[in-house]
């Protein structure tokens, strides 16, 4: 059970793919200039890495080393044009939105690094609680981002709500200052460069102030993810 | 026996920082005051405004970086990156604006990357720049020399205008400002109206902008003083001035009508300002002789080329920024040969 409780930990934490890892960065930056982006993008993202990470799990053993990443990027390829073909039909404005990206999280380096580094090496079981949880620490960052994003370059968060929810989610729209000006370089990409930058700053802030707090419990991973940060 | 004797009295070392930095702020003090007398009070009220706010964001950041305040916050750096800005930007600029800026300068683009000295890029810049891109509509919001002015504004109006947006009378900053020289240059000449016709209006004095040409030549003459009291080398204004020159006369030769004289261009907008007190920056130029050659022609070709090519009308910051990101490649290949080493 302890190995389950380290999968988790590393995807939503220690190793989160988003802060640590700092994989998948060009999505990253690029969507998050709303809550909403940023869930849409998640959303795939998860269903990806939780996909891949299983069929990748499955196959292990008949997949041939020497040409593993071929296959692996077949596969995530596969995966991910099912998912853009769904989003097209189902949330087509999100979709047009998020454009590109879409087809990208193919080449995001989280999702092969993860097929590489863990699904071709472990049994289903955690290779698909490993894709959650990294798809869910990764979505975290990414719907956190484009909060910090949203709220600081137009005063509002989950503004066009209804491309993911429907129609009924027009209400959803929270506008938290009132005849905002705008704030434009947050939702252009310096914006996103910046902010990442003050998340990750944060978590180290809080593994500092954490190791500080148990000084006997082994600090040496928190120093590594600071370096590697 | 000693090779040569040392005996009292000695000279108390002085703060070779802070002495600079009185300096820039001395040799700004008449372009400053030229300001005054074209733009208004206003141009007060935003320098003391950023001062203010540039201390206040340097004392914090000083504490949370656990740094001793008092040698850093008396050094001045943040003072001269305060006034550089509020110079750069237009006086009537609403409180939040020139607060944004400065702290970002302060706070982003000098405390994150290390403080004073470890700067890669030149914090007012960075500030004015933000600015620029963020509120586009704010920062275009130049006044009108005061001889032009329809509502000449007084020292209240002034302060109500930046701090509420509207004075009691009921005036609100649209009504108040006017295009720049370099606005107008910029706008018309997209109107396909001869540079020759454009200098002839009222915003046009002798040599450049009416009144911009004498805060011009005051920041000359500043920049002089900081040449001969040895606080700025002479390469990169010159560097960068003879650029600016090179390139408007050639085209003013080849081209009359993409552009104004030479002249026009050495002494509208942020030229002069730009040359020998941002581009100057110790900490985020070229080091080495040759680099501040190479860097201040850079600064100098980039303003020109966006003055006529880019989408704003001046680009001295965007020129300065460009090629601050330039310096570490200059400084690696214009290193001076150390002496008696061989040359390859």
């Amino acid at each position: 059970m302890n190995a389950y409780k380290q999968i988790i930990q590393d995807g939503l934490w220690s190793n989160n793919p988003g802060l640590v890892q700092l994989l998948g960065l060009c999505p990253l930056l690029a969507v998050t200039n709303t809550v909403i982006n940023g869930l849409g993008l998640g959303l795939a993202t998860i269903l990806t890495l939780v996909a891949s990470n299983g069929i990748i799990s499955l196959l292990r053993h008949q997949i041939p080393d020497e040409a593993r990443l071929p296959v692996f990027v077949m596969i995530i390829a596969s995966i991910v044009t099912i998912i853009e073909l769904s989003m097209n039909a189902w949330f087509h404005e999100l979709y047009l939105i998020l454009g590109i990206f879409i087809p990208l999280i193919v080449t995001n380096c989280a999702i092969t690094g993860r097929a590489e580094a863990f699904a071709a090496r472990n049994p289903v079981g955690p290779a698909l609680l490993d894709g959650l949880m990294m798809g869910l620490g990764f979505t975290a960052v990414l719907v956190l981002l484009g909060a910090m994003r949203e709220l600081i370059g137009q005063g509002t968060l989950f503004s066009q709500a209804y491309l993911m929810f429907g129609e009924a989610a027009r209400g959803f729209t929270i506008t938290v200052i009132e005849d905002y000006r705008g704030f434009l370089m947050a939702l252009l990409p310096p914006g996103a460069f910046i902010g990442l930058g003050l998340i990750v700053a944060l978590k180290n802030i809080i593994d500092i102030k954490l190791a500080d707090r148990q000084p006997k419990a082994a600090p040496v991973e928190v120093e590594a993810e600071a370096t590697s940060a | 026996m000693p090779l040569f004797r040392i005996s009292p009295p000695f000279l108390a070392g002085t703060n070779r920082v802070t002495l600079q930095m009185l300096q820039v702020l001395m040799a700004m003090v008449p372009a400053v005051a030229a300001m005054v007398v074209f733009f208004g009070p206003a141009v007060l009220i935003n320098i003391s405004l950023a001062l203010v706010t540039a201390l206040l964001a340097e004392t914090l950041m000083l504490k949370i970086r656990k740094r001793p305040v008092k040698p850093f916050i008396s050094d001045g750096s943040a003072a001269v990156t305060a006034v550089l800005l509020a110079v750069a930007i237009p006086p009537l600029s609403p409180w939040w604006l020139t607060v944004t800026g400065v702290l970002f300068s302060i706070v982003f683009a000098k405390h994150l990357y290390g403080g004073l000295g470890y700067n890669p890029f030149n914090p007012a810049m960075v500030g004015y720049v933000l600015l620029l891109l963020s509120f586009p509509l704010e920062m275009t919001t130049w006044l009108p020399v005061l001889s032009l002015a329809d509502n000449p504004l007084n020292f209240s109006q002034a302060l109500q205008l930046i701090f509420s947006g509207e004075t009691s009378g009921g005036l609100v900053p649209d009504t108040v400002s006017g295009a720049t020289p370099l606005d107008a240059m910029k706008t018309q000449i997209g109107l396909d109206i001869l540079p020759e016709y454009i200098v002839n209006q009222d915003l046009f004095g002798m040599l450049g902008g009416l009144g911009w040409e004498w805060i011009n030549l005051w920041f000359l003459l500043g920049g002089l003083f900081l040449l001969y009291r040895g606080v700025i080398n002479w390469h990169v204004p010159v560097a960068m001035l003879l650029t600016l020159f090179v390139f408007s006369s050639l085209t003013s030769l080849f081209a009359p009508d993409i552009t104004g004289s030479p002249m026009l261009h050495l002494f509208s907008g942020g030229t002069m300002l730009g040359a020998f007190f941002i581009a100057t920056d110790p900490v985020s130029g070229s080091t080495t002789v040759k680099g501040r050659l190479v860097f201040g022609a850079g600064v100098g070709a980039l303003t020109y080329i966006i003055r006529i090519w880019g989408g704003y009308p001046d680009g001295v910051a965007f020129a300065v920024l460009l090629m601050n990101m330039l310096v570490p490649l200059i400084d690696y290949y214009t290193q001076p040969r150390v002496y008696g080493a061989t040359s390859k």
